[in-house]
């Protein structure tokens, strides 16, 4: 009896550990890479010229079905990576960064789907980037890495595709940037995703996050550790870099989170110091996710990845957004957080009227969340059933 | 959700392969009847998560928005037919939807739980209580029914907005079909279904 109970009780002490949270997760996972160097392999670059060879970082999950029909690619963020679920070791403190949503019986349901994701080109997670060694040189590239674009990574991920075996994905499924890379995918792409699920993004940068991101740049480029970009070897422009990934924070919560995350409270102290040191939770925060972004992310990557976003532009690009959308042959599902102020509902709303003018399949569906434009990496409650019932009944439309 | 009592009547309004645009669709159910038998090119407007997803799961196309704001994503003359089914007296805003109906579409399909049928009259006048019916099956402290109306109410919305009454169909309690001439409709009708367009 008491043996029983003991055991019943390490049970439950188990899973409140966390040793039970792995039913449903995808376990410990590797990163692959693969090179592209072969001849029609290079990636012809939309600012000119070319990149060969490139690598690119991916990971996969759930297996490839023998019709090659059920893959799935998710398209990250600005500091996202290719380690989108699982964990890469058994003690591995943090999953990947998508992780409440990939994995069996999840929103992306890995016993029925392959999903992949890739680190972008000009990422500093494994694919080729301004950190990675210029074979012209023997250097690294730093700043004479070529301007890379929304579309050159999708370009990119084509590449990897082919690699797989893969001519036609099932899905794309991407927030933030990687929305922007969803929408052009489904637009230069068109006979490569058979659906489309942009998130908290929109069909062009809007003017307030290029002004953040600007901000973002020079505060990389006034650390005289930058040195125009050739630092490696030395100092680190780590402070540049820690003070534009705390503006950048700033713009994925929203009032209402920080309010509710932080208030006014002070960090471990009962009054203000009088001092310029971290007193409020809040700014001991940034400083925390400013500090601890410069040990996982290369300040040029930084630099070259929000001018990607900053020149993504499919009106410029087509005209007019209904032009843009006019070829596009995937089935859309769109989603907007009520709270997101980098791409407010309204730039969502935009895309979805602008394929609805062309009489493209399309729905839109809006999370009401407090955390801004971090919801997407956080409502799973709102998000997951909604996409899997998409993905779902898109799979039974899927042809070559 | 299940197949409301009108349905039958608004898909014989409905032409075969027409653009149509189905408000506070709910799980679906008319749309993907509408396509299936008119071969119909639909969409819906939809608030609650829920039936959105059940939308969705039935591979429709669907807008997860707030009738009460208006259709402001939606362009003029976009639509072949508007849909309102029986939600009409739900909303905030019931003469700028109508507005917008017809905005959005050719031709607006609005029905309604006619409050001027016999039943609730009787309610009201005998039992001097706030009516309650199998159309209006609330009581008055829970109704999602805010802004009911009459056969007589919506006649006079039309004319006031300059509506042409196309086809005006009703469903009675008596009638096991929708009677092709009812005398004294206002009274007669359980529901009443209205096509109309811009004159």
């Amino acid at each position: 009896m008491t043996d029983n109970r003991h055991a019943a009780r390490k049970e439950i002490g188990d899973v409140a550990m966390g040793f039970g949270d792995d039913a449903g997760n995808v376990g410990v996972v590797r990163t692959e890479h693969v090179t592209f160097d072969q001849p029609g392999q290079e990636l012809s670059l939309e600012g000119g010229g070319t990149l060969a060879p490139f690598t690119l970082a991916y990971e996969t999950y759930g297996t490839l079905n023998e019709r090659k029909d059920n893959a799935v690619l998710v398209t990250h963020a600005l500091s996202g990576d290719a380690h989108v679920a699982g964990r890469h070791s058994p003690d591995d403190k943090r999953p990947g960064w998508w992780d409440m949503m990939i994995g069996p019986g999840k929103g992306l349901d890995t016993e029925k789907y392959f999903v992949i994701c890739a680190n972008v080109v000009g990422g500093c997670s494994g694919s080729t980037g301004p950190s990675s060694e210029n074979p012209a040189t023997g250097r690294p590239y730093g700043t004479d890495f070529p301007m890379i674009t929304i579309k050159d990574m999708v370009n990119a991920q084509m590449l990897l595709l082919d690699h797989l075996g893969i001519d036609k994905l099932l899905a794309a499924v991407g927030g933030s940037m990687g929305g922007m890379q969803v929408l052009e995918l489904a637009i230069s792409h068109p006979d490569r995703a058979h659906l489309c699920v942009p998130l908290a993004t929109a069909a062009r940068q809007p003017t307030m996050a290029i002004a953040f991101n600007e901000v973002g740049r020079q505060a990389i480029m006034a650390d005289p550790n930058w040195r125009g970009g050739h630092y490696y070897g030395g100092a680190l422009p780590a402070k540049g870099l820690s003070v534009a990934r705390m503006v950048g924070h700033i713009t994925y919560l929203s009032d209402e989170a920080m309010e509710e995350k932080f208030g006014r409270r002070l960090q471990d102290i009962h009054d203000y110091t009088f001092t310029f040191s971290a007193d409020f939770e809040v700014e001991s925060y940034l400083r925390h996710q400013g500090l601890s972004f410069t040990n996982r992310f290369d300040a040029n990557t930084y630099l070259y990845i929000t001018r990607a976003l900053d020149y993504f532009d499919l009106t410029r690009q087509h005209g007019t957004l209904v032009k843009a959308f006019e070829n596009v042959k995937a089935r859309f599902l769109v989603m907007g957080f009520s709270s997101d102020w980098l791409h407010p509902p309204y730039q969502l709303k935009e895309i979805v009227s602008a394929l609805r003018a062309t009489h493209k399949h399309v729905s839109y569906y809006e999370v009401e969340s407090h955390y801004g434009h971090d919801a997407f990496l956080l409502e799973r409650e709102k998000m997951e059933g909604i996409i899997a019932a998409f993905l779902a009944s898109g799979a039974k439309t899927y042809q070559r | 959700m299940q197949r409301r009592i009108d349905y039958q009547l608004i898909e014989d309004l409905v032409p075969e392969g027409a653009t149509v645009l189905d408000l506070a669709c709910g799980d679906g159910e008319l749309l993907a009847e509408l396509i299936a038998g008119k071969h119909v090119r639909g969409s819906g407007v939809e608030i609650d998560q829920a039936a959105v997803e059940q939308c969705i799961a039935r591979g429709l196309s669907v807008f997860h928005g707030d009738l009460d704001a208006g259709l402001a994503d939606f362009a003029d003359q976009s639509h072949d037919v508007v849909v309102l089914s029986l939600s009409l007296q739900q909303l905030r805003r019931p003469r700028m939807i109508v507005r917008e109906m017809v905005r959005v579409g050719r031709l607006a399909v609005v029905s309604f739980p006619n409050f001027a049928h016999w039943i609730p009259r009787l309610q009201l006048l005998l039992g001097g209580r706030m009516p309650v019916s199998r159309d209006l099956p609330y009581q008055w402290w829970d109704t999602p029914n805010i802004h009911l109306c009459t056969i007589h109410d919506f006649r006079k919305l039309c004319r006031e907005e300059g509506l042409c009454i196309e086809h005006e169909l009703y469903l009675t309690s008596v009638h096991r079909d929708p009677p092709a001439h009812l005398v004294a409709p206002n009274l007669l009708a359980r529901i009443g279904i209205f096509a109309v367009t811009r004159c």
